[in-house]
């Protein structure tokens, strides 16, 4: 129905895979994966009848008010009610409650147990992604990116660390609630490589609307070796505007920034951890522990920034620490105007560095 | 055949025959005539209190339709600044808010209290003085709590005010608790209404009018007050419990506690579905009684149409928990609300196609109210069919939570409420106004909006599906959103635009003329058409059938010439009739207050002591809590007073007594009704405490020893028998001998007993080691004997008030109004502390 998306690899040139995120086909109806789409498949039988039906009460209406005489007086009766009132309706919504429950069953089909599984945490306004080994432990944390094999069911351990938060990447299924002190499970699949937007569906205050993520549908082979800690590639290191994330406009990125000499990494992580940024945020490998905040380690290897708003490059991230609070306003991340263009530029280097 | 004993015979004697006494008209004139100048502020008459009702609700549907252009001139382009993220957050919290129940629950209510009194005859709803409350501690209240807005303290956690994002530890400022306490205490006023309305149309109907007769809006009030009554007590407590969680740390929604946040949800949804049907039934009844005017014929399947209303409001309170299907629910139970919402669906169709039946069956007039009338019902078959759509369960997986679902519900609001409403404007329009509404402008107005309705909602449908979610502030750009958002910008400013022409024109023709209206300017056939004045009708007149106007062509000069029932004042005093459930026959005459600025001086009171709460005054919000209290009883003073006459001629040469107590008497209702509401607290409380006890059995500690129970149920019972014995004494005293200060004496005792027995449970549960603050059994439990203590005090007051009485020598045997409303509230209240003092005694710990 839609034009296939081209992508053999998801990791290939950025600005065409970006497309297939949102916009045109519209997710809910451009399922990746069955559980998505089983649903849309309904979706289209609902808005036929939806059309359907207001086509024959607007023509029974018409009817009544405009028709001929003969027309009218066949319609102006009780038996109208018992007909188009009560029978019909009766017909067509039992239809549709059979198949709904049915197909509601077979989309909550029993999880096995032997899915891998991935633990996904919302915050306050950001994703922590963990990845779990049979044994329930954690082999990979990760924030704001969700890679997935694909052709394998995968169970999402859905929690929430404060408030009620909703998982939604509409072409893999839909949503389910992250509920404080409760772990839903839910189950996705994709079928074919690709990136796909997700977004958080319930009202979780301030910048509920900025709190996004990119899930990653790698075929299996990829994934595992993404999931192992090989290098996969970076994240594009130019700036450059993305489709559907915040363009360059409005980004408020320090100007000095770009033209700021190259610092030492070593010089990064000194600033870092003087500047406090370890007190929320954990970087393997480095003193760095910090858990109330996202994951840096793997940040040299995210698509996006600040749970799926920036593209990530070096103006960005330089952008954000610099002033997270304009990108994002009300986010935990506290703007670093205080701190001079070199050092900003010095901790964002530090950061790309692949680990 | 009759119900009470009413000879139908005396019905032949109607209309009566002679001339009428010289001054008799200008007498009830007298007696009905309203206060004048600032003084109007005290009326208590339904014509003005609807009047200024309505105007009201009116001003805050424009309030929240001005917030929502904000938001859409915030939406009209991805990340603008137009609107900061946190006014965002609190101009949708308040859009909703407002609109809900600032707007819709008040703006139905408002209707019935202008139209039902006139619709059914009645010289005014049966407490008037309550009306006159409840209105003005809405008024007060609601512009208050709109107020908060304009100092950027308004509520910002969505009109569903999820915890823990409403808890303290995320919401930390006072805008949430202007919420929980403001809308708490309005949804008191929306109940106080549906006491009056339910005991408006169940016994203030003309004689003759018997259910099968009654107007179907009167049937759609009824149902609505019913399904206040039940569903409101849900949110109220709701409130309160997050309230009680905020200010004193008692752990119901905190899951580390052995809180649950669901537990708000299903409190919430438990009214908010209902309230949706609350919304749509009564303005459902307008269209009905409309769509009869326009054909010019009667409603096609009256009984179907009537049935399909009782079926509404039946059905819906089993659906509440679609709006948690993402929340993981056991399949089972998503199985059921799916196939309870299927089933919601289906009265509504009935009343769809007896609409459209009764269009094609009858000769159509075109009119303002006529386009009003087909556009809300192409409108709101729209949002039913989407409503369907999401009504299954996987495509509400994808659709929750998005602009699919803000497009489904405007929809349904907008077809189901706010179009019929404005063709209600318009077709009773001159009933209370002394010129009518342009036709011409109307057109105008309706095209407008009916266009802007499209224009705004429809692109919604398709940006829900692009995922777009609900509530967000902005929107990232190429995400194909822009265009869509863009469209629904403008639509938003059309249908503005069609507001503000009727706003224009009703400024400009509106003057209040209660006596001589515009008139039946469409050509109604129902009894609010008859002459009125601010005592309704002359004569109350006997209904022989649902269109009295139509089948007889003399009704309207008999009753203006006093031919019917009640053609003057038989006491000198306000009156009306009070008739039988079943056929309204005749029973006895009820005397009513007149107007008296106590009920506006204890709305102020209420108001005020809730503001002061959320802002933390609390010496300041006992003292308004106190004159509040004083002012309620200070208006009861002068009701219930024996009146030198035992029976009064009623018309016809027909005899009925004056003031009655027990079952037939409207204020035995009126307390029932009362009675359903604290029962229906308590049963949620209770369901609470069982809620949590299901999912952290694993906090519960064992119960006080039996003993102990046994005092506290013991102290119940006891309660429960001195004040049937306050009553037993009263009815044994002799007619008009006052019969000593014993009834009120055991009445007090009764009602010490209850505070006994509920501060010895208090202590039993302290002393056997529950903290309130430490986990859910310990808030619930607590909750349970706060309210019961609550009620206890109510008592306590109420016995007090009865001794001053009593002391004054107002009490009467056999039969006093006054102690037997008392005595049976302490009834109540006793039976009430029996149940919710034994169940969590059940539960031992694990």
């Amino acid at each position: 129905m839609w034009p296939p998306i081209s992508m053999e690899s998801p990791m290939t040139d950025a600005s065409t895979v970006f497309d297939a995120w949102w916009g045109w086909p519209p997710p809910v109806l451009d399922p990746a994966g069955p559980y998505a789409e089983s649903v849309t498949v309904l979706a289209w039988a609902l808005f036929a009848m939806g059309a359907i039906v207001t086509a024959i009460v607007a023509a029974a209406l018409f009817v009544a008010v405009a028709g001929p005489p003969r027309w009218k007086a066949r319609l102006g009766g009780e038996h109208t009610v018992w007909i188009m009132g009560i029978a019909f309706p009766a017909v067509v919504l039992t239809g549709l409650l059979v198949w709904g429950l049915s197909l509601t069953a077979s989309l909550t089909d029993p999880i096995t147990g032997r899915e891998p599984r991935i633990r996904v945490t919302a915050h306050m306004w950001w994703w922590d992604i963990e990845y779990l080994d049979a044994a329930g432990r954690v082999v990979r944390r990760d924030a704001n990116e969700l890679h997935l094999p694909v052709g394998q069911p995968v169970v999402l351990e859905l929690k929430s660390a404060d408030v009620i938060h909703s998982f939604w990447v509409p072409n893999l299924s839909g949503k389910e609630d992250m509920i404080p002190g409760r772990t839903n499970l839910l189950k996705v699949q994709a079928d074919r490589p690709g990136r796909f937007g997700g977004i958080c569906a319930e009202y979780c205050g301030g910048p509920h609307a900025l709190m996004g993520f990119v899930a990653v549908a790698h075929p299996v082979a990829e994934f595992e070796r993404w999931l192992s800690g090989t290098k996969v590639g970076a994240g594009p290191a130019v700036a450059q505007d993305v489709p559907g994330t915040v363009p360059a406009v409005t980004r408020r990125t320090p100007t000095a920034v770009d033209a700021a000499p190259q610092v030492g990494a070593r010089d990064g992580q000194a600033l870092f951890l003087a500047n406090g940024c370890a007190a929320c945020h954990r970087i393997a490998g480095t003193p760095a522990n910090g858990l109330s905040g996202p994951d840096l380690t793997h940040l040299a290897g995210r698509l996006t920034l600040s749970g799926g708003i920036l593209p990530n490059n070096r103006g960005t991230l330089q952008g954000w620490i610099a002033d997270a609070q304009s990108i994002k306003p009300g986010n935990r991340m506290p703007s670093y105007d205080n701190l001079s263009a070199e050092d900003v530029a010095a901790i964002a280097l530090w950061l790309e560095t692949p680990r | 055949m009759s119900e009470t004993g009413f000879d139908h015979a005396l019905y032949e004697r109607f209309p009566t025959k002679g001339p009428r006494p010289e001054g008799e008209l200008e007498e009830l004139k007298r007696i009905w005539c309203a206060p004048k100048g600032w003084q109007l502020l005290t009326a208590v008459n339904n014509n003005y209190i609807g009047i200024y009702y309505i105007g009201t609700a009116f001003l805050f549907f424009v309030l929240a339709g001005v917030l929502s252009l904000g938001m859409r001139i915030q939406l009209a382009a991805p990340m603008q600044d137009f609107l900061p993220q946190e006014t965002y957050n609190q101009f949708f919290t308040m859009h909703g808010t407002v609109m809900m129940f600032l707007f819709a629950v008040p703006m139905v209510e408002a209707i019935g209290v202008l139209l039902l009194p006139q619709m059914l005859a009645a010289r005014d709803l049966p407490f008037p003085r309550l009306s006159a409350y409840a209105f003005w501690a809405y008024f007060v209240g609601g512009l208050l709590f709109f107020c908060s807005l304009f100092v950027g303290l308004a509520p910002d956690g969505g009109w569903f005010m999820y915890p823990p994002l409403t808890s303290l530890a995320y919401s930390p400022g006072i805008n949430t608790d202007f919420w929980l306490l403001g809308i708490g205490f309005i949804e008191i006023s929306a109940i106080a209404g549906a006491i009056e309305i339910i005991v408006g149309v169940l016994r203030t109907r003309a004689p003759g009018m018997t259910l099968d007769r009654m107007p179907v809006f009167a049937w759609a009030m009824l149902v609505f007050a019913v399904m206040i009554v039940i569903a409101f007590p849900s949110v109220i407590l709701g409130t309160l419990l997050l309230e009680f969680e905020r200010a004193f740390n008692w752990p119901f929604f905190d899951p580390t506690r052995g809180g649950d946040p669901l537990l708000w949800q299903h409190l919430f949804w438990f009214f908010g579905h209902p309230e949706v049907y609350i919304i749509f039934l009564p303005a459902a009844g307008l269209m009905s009684m409309m769509v009869s005017t326009i054909a010019r014929t009667e409603l096609v399947g009256y009984r179907l149409n009537v049935l399909a209303i009782i079926a509404t409001g039946f059905i819906s309170f089993g659906v509440w928990a679609h709006h948690m299907f993402a929340t993981g629910m056991p399949r089972v139970s998503t199985g059921y609300f799916s196939a309870a919402s299927m089933a919601v669906s289906l009265p509504a169709g009935i009343q769809v196609f007896c609409w459209i039946a009764t269009l094609a069956s009858g000769r159509i007039r075109w009119s303002v109210p006529a386009l009003f009338v087909v556009g809300g019902l192409l409108v709101f078959v729209m949002g039913g069919l989407t409503g369907v759509m999401v009504g299954m369960v996987p495509f509400d997986w994808q659709a929750h939570d998005t602009y699919f679902i803000v497009a489904h519900l405007h929809y349904v609001l907008i077809g189901g409420m706010v179009l019929p409403m404005f063709g209600a404007f318009y077709h009773w329009f001159g009933m209370t106004s002394a010129k009518p509404l342009s036709e011409r402008w109307g057109r105008w107005a309706f095209w407008l909006m009916f266009t802007g309705i499209h224009l705004t909602f429809m692109p919604m449908h398709l940006a829900g599906l692009m995922g777009m979610p609900r509530r967000i502030y902005t929107y990232l750009p190429e995400r194909g959103l822009e265009l869509l958002n863009l469209i629904s910008t403008v639509g938003a400013f059309v249908i503005a635009a069609g507001v503000l022409i009727f706003s224009v024109d009703l400024v400009r023709k509106f003057r209040f003329e209660p006596d001589e209206g515009a008139g039946n300017l469409y050509g109604g056939g129902t009894l609010e058409w008859l002459p009125t004045g601010l005592y309704s009708t002359r004569s109350i007149p006997l209904v022989r059938s649902r269109d009295p106007l139509w089948d007889d062509p003399n009704l309207a000069k008999d009753v203006e010439e006093g031919r019917y029932f009640l053609p003057g004042s038989a006491t000198g005093l306000r009156e009306t009739l009070i008739t039988s459930l079943l056929n309204a026959e005749p029973q006895y005459l009820q005397i009513m207050p007149g107007p008296s600025p106590w009920p506006l001086a204890a709305a102020v009171g209420t108001a005020l002591h809730f503001l002061a709460l959320t802002v933390q005054a609390y010496s300041f919000s006992l003292a308004c809590g106190i004159v509040a209290v004083v002012c309620v009883l200070r208006w009861l003073w002068e009701t219930d007073r024996p009146h030198r006459l035992r029976e009064a001629d009623v018309g016809g040469g027909i005899i009925l007594p004056i003031a009655v107590t027990g079952p037939s008497s409207h204020s035995w209702w009126a307390l029932n009704t009362l009675m359903v509401v604290m029962g229906m607290i308590a049963l949620m409380t209770m369901f609470s405490y069982l809620y949590l006890y299901g999912i952290h059995p694993e906090v519960w500690i064992a119960p006080p020893p039996l003993g102990e129970t046994a005092l506290v149920a013991t102290l119940a019972a006891t309660a429960f028998a001195l004040a049937w014995s306050s009553r037993r004494m009263l009815s044994r005293s002799e007619p008009g001998v006052f019969p000593g200060q014993g009834p009120w004496l055991l009445a007090a005792a009764s009602a010490a007993a209850l505070v006994a027995s509920s501060s010895i449970d208090w202590t039993g549960w302290r002393a056997a080691g529950l903290d309130p603050a430490a986990t859910g059994q310990g808030a619930t439990v607590f909750a349970l004997i706060a309210f019961q203590s609550a009620t206890a005090g109510i008592a306590v007051i109420m016995a007090l008030y009865l001794g001053y009485r009593s002391g004054r020598g107002l009490l009467s045997g056999p039969v006093n109004v006054t102690l037997d409303v008392v005595t049976r509230f302490i009834g109540y209240v006793a039976v009430q502390g029996l149940v919710t003092g034994l169940l969590p005694r059940l539960f031992t710990g694990a």
